[in-house]
């Protein structure tokens, strides 16, 4: 895909060839880091416009004043208790699942590979749901680890289902798979969610998926597990690239192949039970964010995982923005931003890409 | 002349699909009309039609009130005290039947569907015809305060937007338009479902629960006038689609291959997608989009059938059986609260497909 070269069947001294080669790869690798750091300064600009921009104006001169002095007016309380956490559960939440949707398109082979399609983030709602029915708590730092639990079961249950025997998974009968956990859940959270009222007016409201509203504390609450399941995903990266060849040659190349299976989907499950037990199931920026940062970086996991997070934060965070720009006074939650602008993205891929590529 | 070469015995390892088009053929007025058929579809369609009836039965017979199966026929037969009509013809039947023919019509559209995309997953579902027509009654509950019938207009109207929007983006050149009408129906359908999810944020809470069992899927609030135009529909709709669906067999098999064996390609494909939407259209105005009948009644069809090709008539008895035993045990299964029988369907179609999968995968073949 894309900046991969395969000409060197002309007739070049091999000496020669080696060298051009060399040289050619250390500028690709010059041309993405670069990418990479306009990608962050993207980031950067996102988060100031972020804690800058909101439902109420204030002026930017304001802003910095109240983020050196902190809560000593409205609007710095207005900064540091809605806007900042706000802004950083966005980052977080963004790379998170950014991240994840490379683990799962990687460890599944599978373009389609997304939390929401495999049922992951299927998972974590239902547990939360569960769990608001039974102990009436939203408060996350309680859901969180329903959210764990349901991420984690739906994962297994949707990769043993989906396997084929010893010669691991294949991509329809994934989709498949997860298509069908995701209906027992789905359905299962409709029956809790008529017999109990109460629980169905907060579920609605979770279930959109928005950064809005959440305290400081649940941003620090889901930092270590969003930070364990990011490093974890960093560190699979070579295995990643061989797994990318199929079992056998991964296998022939000295990769562990299910050790690195266990390891991505323990990563995927905590990258996408802490984010959805953070703001909510948010749709496509797991599935979207990889074939953005693909067509730009080629297959090697060792940019593709780093681009993906930064473009995942970007991504939601810009939603979230566009959400509270377009929609002022009210606003319109993240996770429905990034549907909208996730789908096109997604449907023009499938459109210009052959699928066997994809 | 009268019957195809007999299949060669089959072990138990060959799929059935070696064979293409077994069965018995019947030629009319010179060969100018034939009707393949084989034994064992005809026996399949025989004995779900018998258990359609059993179901049938039990649901008119049992509930709060319990009517011996005697008393239930005089009824029928316009024999029965006020008490027993009301009960039987007003609440009743007109709830088996709008089951039985909405699930039959889910089943027909789910088997041209997947037969037509090649794929296991290709249902209403998936081109989004349902999150169509669940957004456009959503909107419609929400924003206009519409009543059952805006509502159903509205999902009609949504669903095949969204399905002509989805043929659309999906269309081109290349062989992997079934995948491509997949792909693009998962994304379109995405943007839909968390439109919807916003306007129930939008919502009264009574507005939001009217429109989250309406989403479901649910009988509860079945009459006559629910009944009588999705039969009026039906009765134009399922010889359309039985007899556009005839030339899917040949589909299967390829396009390439099937235009080589002289099957109109192009007309062979639009016409029954656009009866096999119209039939989930139909059903979806009169209950709602109910979860996985479509893809499941192909699925547990073909088990039965052991034949190739798009089994639109066995698929449609199955899709009524399924529904009509989905809202059977919707109305029991918890004593004192009415479930939406979509969420029944979910869960047993859900559980079906899980155990489908694991039993192919002890089998080691996709």
């Amino acid at each position: 895909m894309g900046t991969t070269t395969l000409s060197t069947t002309t007739v070049v001294p091999e000496a020669a060839a080696q060298d051009t080669g060399r040289r050619r790869r250390r500028t690709a690798a010059a041309v993405r880091l670069l990418g990479l750091l306009l990608a962050c300064a993207l980031l950067a600009l996102a988060v100031v416009a972020s804690v800058a921009v909101g439902a109420k104006a204030i002026p930017s001169g304001e802003v910095l004043h109240a983020l050196l002095h902190g809560r000593t007016s409205v609007d710095g309380s207005v900064v540091w208790d809605l806007r900042l956490p706000r802004t950083l559960l966005g980052v977080a939440v963004g790379a998170a699942l950014g991240l994840a949707g490379v683990l799962m398109q990687a460890l599944t082979r599978n373009p389609l590979a997304d939390p929401g399609i495999l049922g992951v983030n299927m998972g974590a709602s239902a547990a939360v749901v569960v769990a608001i029915a039974l102990w009436r708590s939203t408060d996350p730092s309680f859901c969180v680890w329903f959210a764990f639990a349901g991420a984690g079961l739906a994962a297994v249950v949707v990769q043993v289902l989906g396997s084929r025997g010893r010669s691991g998974p294949a991509p329809v009968r994934l989709a498949l798979a997860g298509t069908a956990v995701s209906a027992v859940l789905g359905a299962l959270i409709s029956v809790v969610t008529l017999l109990r009222p109460d629980v169905f007016d907060q579920f609605r409201f979770w279930g959109v998926g928005s950064l809005a509203g959440q305290p400081m504390s649940v941003v620090t609450e889901v930092a270590p597990f969003l930070g364990a399941g990011a490093l974890l995903a960093l560190g699979l990266s070579g295995a990643l690239n061989s797994l990318a060849l199929g079992d056998d040659t991964a296998r022939a190349l000295g990769t562990r192949v299910r050790r690195t299976r266990a390891l991505g989907m323990l990563a995927v499950t905590l990258l996408c039970g802490a984010a959805t037990a953070a703001v909510g199931p948010i749709a496509f920026v797991g599935l979207a964010v990889p074939h953005l940062a693909r067509a730009l970086t080629g297959p090697d996991h060792r940019w593709l995982l780093p681009y993906s997070m930064v473009f995942g934060a970007v991504l939601l965070l810009g939603s979230d923005l566009l959400g509270r720009v377009l929609a002022r006074p009210g606003e319109i939650q993240a996770g429905i931003v990034t549907a909208f602008a996730g789908a096109p993205v997604f449907i023009a891929l499938v459109r210009r890409r052959r699928i066997a590529e994809l | 002349m009268t019957t195809a070469p007999a299949s060669p015995p089959r072990s138990p390892r060959v799929p059935a699909r070696a064979t293409v088009l077994p069965g018995r053929v019947v030629r009319l007025y010179g060969g100018r009309m034939s009707l393949r058929w084989r034994p064992r579809t005809v026996a399949v369609c025989v004995l779900l039609a018998a258990a359609c009836l059993v179901v049938g039965a039990l649901g008119l017979t049992t509930g709060t009130y319990r009517l011996p199966l005697s008393r239930v026929l005089a009824t029928l037969l316009g024999r029965g005290t006020g008490a027993e009509s009301f009960i039987v013809l007003s609440l009743r039947l007109p709830r088996l039947l709008c089951a039985l023919l909405a699930g039959g019509a889910l089943g027909m559209s789910g088997t041209v569907f997947q037969s037509m995309s090649r794929n296991p997953l290709g249902s209403p579902d998936i081109i989004g015809f349902t999150s169509g027509a669940a957004s456009g009654a959503v909107t419609q509950i929400v924003l206009f305060h519409g009543g059952p019938y805006a509502t159903a207009v509205a999902a009609v109207g949504g669903g095949l937007a969204t399905a002509l929007l989805v043929g659309l983006l999906a269309a081109g050149r290349g062989p992997a338009v079934g995948h491509r009408v997949v792909l693009v129906g998962i994304g379109v359908s995405a943007m839909l479902t968390s439109l919807t999810a916003y306007l129930l944020t939008r919502a009264s809470l009574y507005e939001a629960q009217d429109a989250q069992i309406w989403l479901i899927g649910s009988l509860n609030s079945v009459n006559w006038s629910v009944v009588a135009p999705l039969a009026a529909a039906l009765a134009v709709l399922v010889p359309v689609t039985v007899a556009a669906s005839r030339n899917l067999a040949w589909l299967e098999l390829g396009e390439d291959t099937a235009r080589g064996l002289g099957v109109p390609v192009g007309r062979a494909r639009i016409l029954p997608a656009v009866a096999a939407t119209a039939l989930a259209a139909a059903s979806t105005a009169a209950v709602g989009p109910i979860a996985f009948v479509a893809l499941a009644a192909p699925h547990l069809c073909r088990r039965l059938v052991r034949s190739p090709g798009a089994l639109v008539v066995p698929a449609g008895f199955m899709g009524a059986l399924l529904l009509a035993a989905s809202d059977y045990t919707a109305q029991r299964v918890l004593p004192g609260t009415e479930l939406p029988v979509g969420a029944v369907t979910g869960v047993l179609g859900g559980l079906y497909l899980c155990r489908l999968l694991l039993a192919r995968r002890r089998a080691g073949r996709s």
